[in-house]
């Protein structure tokens, strides 16, 4: 692994959270590295705190110790609005449910991310249909979400996840809400983001077959990363 | 743009909820403009009191009255430049429902005192030659159809009997707060009544009118009054006609107070309710903030479409509000011309309602936008998954 260039690495994180007067540890010291174009498949059991970890190096989420470096940035220094910025150009996220905005167009909800960049309408246009194009949605990106299936609002989600072109991509549970042959199709757009875009994913599975698309798979039980 | 865009769809994805919200803020902001119209033409109505004029009433009571005698030694007061003797008739035209303020004023001063009632000088001149002579306010006239030279009967409550006039003029108020309404007929032909009917009740003047020069000088006037007539039988009590007629009203003016905190609780209450229909749309949609942050948004982007749909869903009730408002005065203005003589809405209150409008939308944001731009992504994300 050490000729490879390191995309995320975890050294000493831990997380707990408040509940009541309780203070109950959610991750205890993970410490582990992923390289850039890998696809690792994180699993374990409901409530072992695979979203949490999965948040954490996401910068959505923030480690009460320890230091998540993600490419060559150390995002735990990072405040707020600069972990924003920062997850903007770095991250595509991609939900079990989704996450779509039901008011937006399949074509809309693609562009959200780049209203953010300094693009032009027109550049705006050619990339979100560069994206549809990839998640073949193209005869699509007028319907609402709720006019898509499953499926297809997955797909228009990974296209929202690569359309500033990030280098990482985390998905949690990305088939968790589907058919087989949908969960199917989407782990072949994951398979090829990784393949022909070179994305590093890091995806909370719990289905094995999803997980064999994945290089690497580690389990995480009771808030402990376990040895693969 | 984008985000004009995702307001505006968020507007109407409960087409239900946001009509409803919206018919509410116009409702509220069509009640809060009628009724400060109402307060504001109240206090105008006081204002418009002339004060080059003031009153000379008795001192115990507006129920006792004056000597005709007075009249000279007051008119001797140095600064008065007229005086007229004036009796509240207080005349029923043909039922108690039709309600107008009728007077009995000395003829030869009146059009003097009451400078902003324009008549045409054949009018002045025709109702000085006839003793039994009316001169009515121009909505009177055109309530009760009646032209120069018709008859009209008023029957006396406070000095019995039938009493006949003939519409000798119907004046115009020289601004559009002057009140044309009011009836005024000749003092002479009343006093001279009594002293046949009723001799004991002659010679009794309710209040004199009493023009001055110089405004600024009325109350020192006032006192100079006041002290011709000191330890006499019948003291004076001398004001100007605005403090006058405050005094008259000092019960209404209680009222038109609580009418005007009503304007403002009605605004309370439409905020209140705004502000829960905001908070619940923004519970809905908590997961999709999350999400939007996650993709790098950050809270001013939306705080932004939080309070841009909580304004605009405010502003649009508070246009239609605003809009309605004029038809509504309109309506006032002809149904109940005797309560309200002009019911303009104030180019002042239509800026209120807008002010009102944005305040609703404001302060029903607040709670929203602050759930929706502190939450945690991680917390946000939690709602649906
Ligand atoms: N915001 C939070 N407040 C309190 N407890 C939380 C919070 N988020 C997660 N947890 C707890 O942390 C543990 C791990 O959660 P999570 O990372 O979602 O697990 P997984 O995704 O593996 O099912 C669970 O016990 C969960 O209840
Ligand atoms: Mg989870």
């Amino acid at each position: 692994m050490s000729e490879r260039e390191i995309a995320v690495r975890m050294s000493g994180v831990c997380k707990s959270y408040q509940r009541g007067s309780q203070n109950v540890p959610v991750l205890e010291d993970i410490n582990f590295e992923i390289a850039s174009g890998e696809f690792l498949a994180l699993m374990g059991p409901s409530g072992s705190g695979k979203s949490t970890l999965l948040n954490l190096l996401a910068g959505i989420d923030k480690a009460d110790s320890g230091i998540i470096t993600v490419g060559n940035c150390n995002i735990t220094s990072l405040d707020d609005s600069e972990l924003a910025d920062w997850r903007a150009a770095n991250v595509g996220f991609i939900f079990q449910f989704y996450n779509l905005i039901p008011v937006l167009t399949a074509f809309e909800n693609i562009e959200l991310p780049l209203l953010l960049t300094g693009l032009t309408r027109r550049e705006r246009r050619e990339h979100v249909l560069a994206a549809l194009e990839v998640v073949s949605l193209t005869d699509r990106m007028d319907h609402r979400p709720s006019q898509l299936s499953g499926g297809q609002q997955q797909r228009v989600a990974i296209a929202r996840a690569i359309i500033t072109d990030p280098a990482i991509l985390v998905a949690d549970e990305p088939t968790g809400d589907l058919d087989r042959v949908s969960a199917g199709e989407i782990m072949d757009l994951m398979d090829h983001m990784v393949s022909d875009f070179g994305k590093t994913i890091i995806m909370v599975t719990h289905d094995p077959r999803a997980a064999e698309k994945a290089h690497v798979v580690r389990h995480l039980e009771k808030g402990i990363l376990m040895e693969s | 743009m984008f985000m004009l865009k995702l307001i505006f769809r968020n507007v109407f994805r409960h087409k239900l909820r946001s009509t409803l919200t919206v018919v509410g803020v116009a409702v509220a902001i069509l009640a809060f403009g009628l009724l400060r119209t109402l307060v504001g033409l109240w206090y105008l109505g006081v204002e418009s009191s002339s004060s080059t004029r003031l009153v000379t009433r008795n001192a115990i009571s507006l129920v006792f009255s004056l000597p005709l005698s007075y009249k000279e030694r007051i008119r001797q007061v140095p600064g008065v430049t007229g005086i007229g003797a004036m009796n509240w008739f207080g005349g029923v035209y043909i039922s108690e429902k039709n309600f107008f303020p009728n007077f009995a004023i000395e003829a030869e001063p009146f059009f003097d005192l009451y400078p902003e009632f324009r008549l045409t000088d054949e009018e002045k001149k025709s109702f000085l030659r006839d003793r039994q002579g009316a001169i009515v306010g121009r909505k009177l006239a055109k309530k009760y159809g009646w032209k120069v030279g018709d008859r009209v009967v008023l029957k006396g409550t406070i000095f019995p009997g039938q009493w006949e006039f003939t519409v000798r003029g119907i004046y115009k108020g020289a601004q559009r707060s002057t009140d044309e309404t009011q009836f005024f007929f000749s003092w002479d032909y009343l006093n001279e009544t009594m002293r046949r009917t009723v001799p004991r009740r002659a010679d009794q003047i309710g209040i004199y009118v009493v023009g001055v020069a110089n405004p600024e000088r009325a109350a020192e006037i006032s006192e100079n009054i006041d002290i011709l007539f000191k330890n006499s039988l019948a003291e004076t009590m001398t004001e100007t006609e605005k403090a006058f007629q405050l005094s008259f009203v000092a019960m209404t003016e209680a009222i038109m107070v609580a009418i005007q905190i009503v304007s403002y609780v009605v605004i309370v209450i439409i905020m209140v309710v705004a502000a829960n229909t905001m908070a619940m749309t923004a519970r809905e949609r908590i997961s999709e903030y999350a999400t939007m942050k996650s993709l790098g948004f950050k809270w001013l982007h939306i705080a932004t479409v939080i309070a841009g749909e909580s304004l605009f869903i405010a502003l649009l009730g508070g246009a239609v509000g605003v809009g309605l408002t004029f038809p509504f005065s309109g309506i006032i203005e002809r149904e109940l011309s005797q309560f309200f003589p002009v019911f303009r809405v104030e180019l002042l209150t239509t800026f209120m309602q807008i002010m009102a409008a944005v305040v609703v939308g404001t302060v029903a944001a607040i709670f929203p936008v602050w759930r929706g731009s502190t939450i945690t992504i991680a917390d946000g994300l939690r709602r649906i998954g």
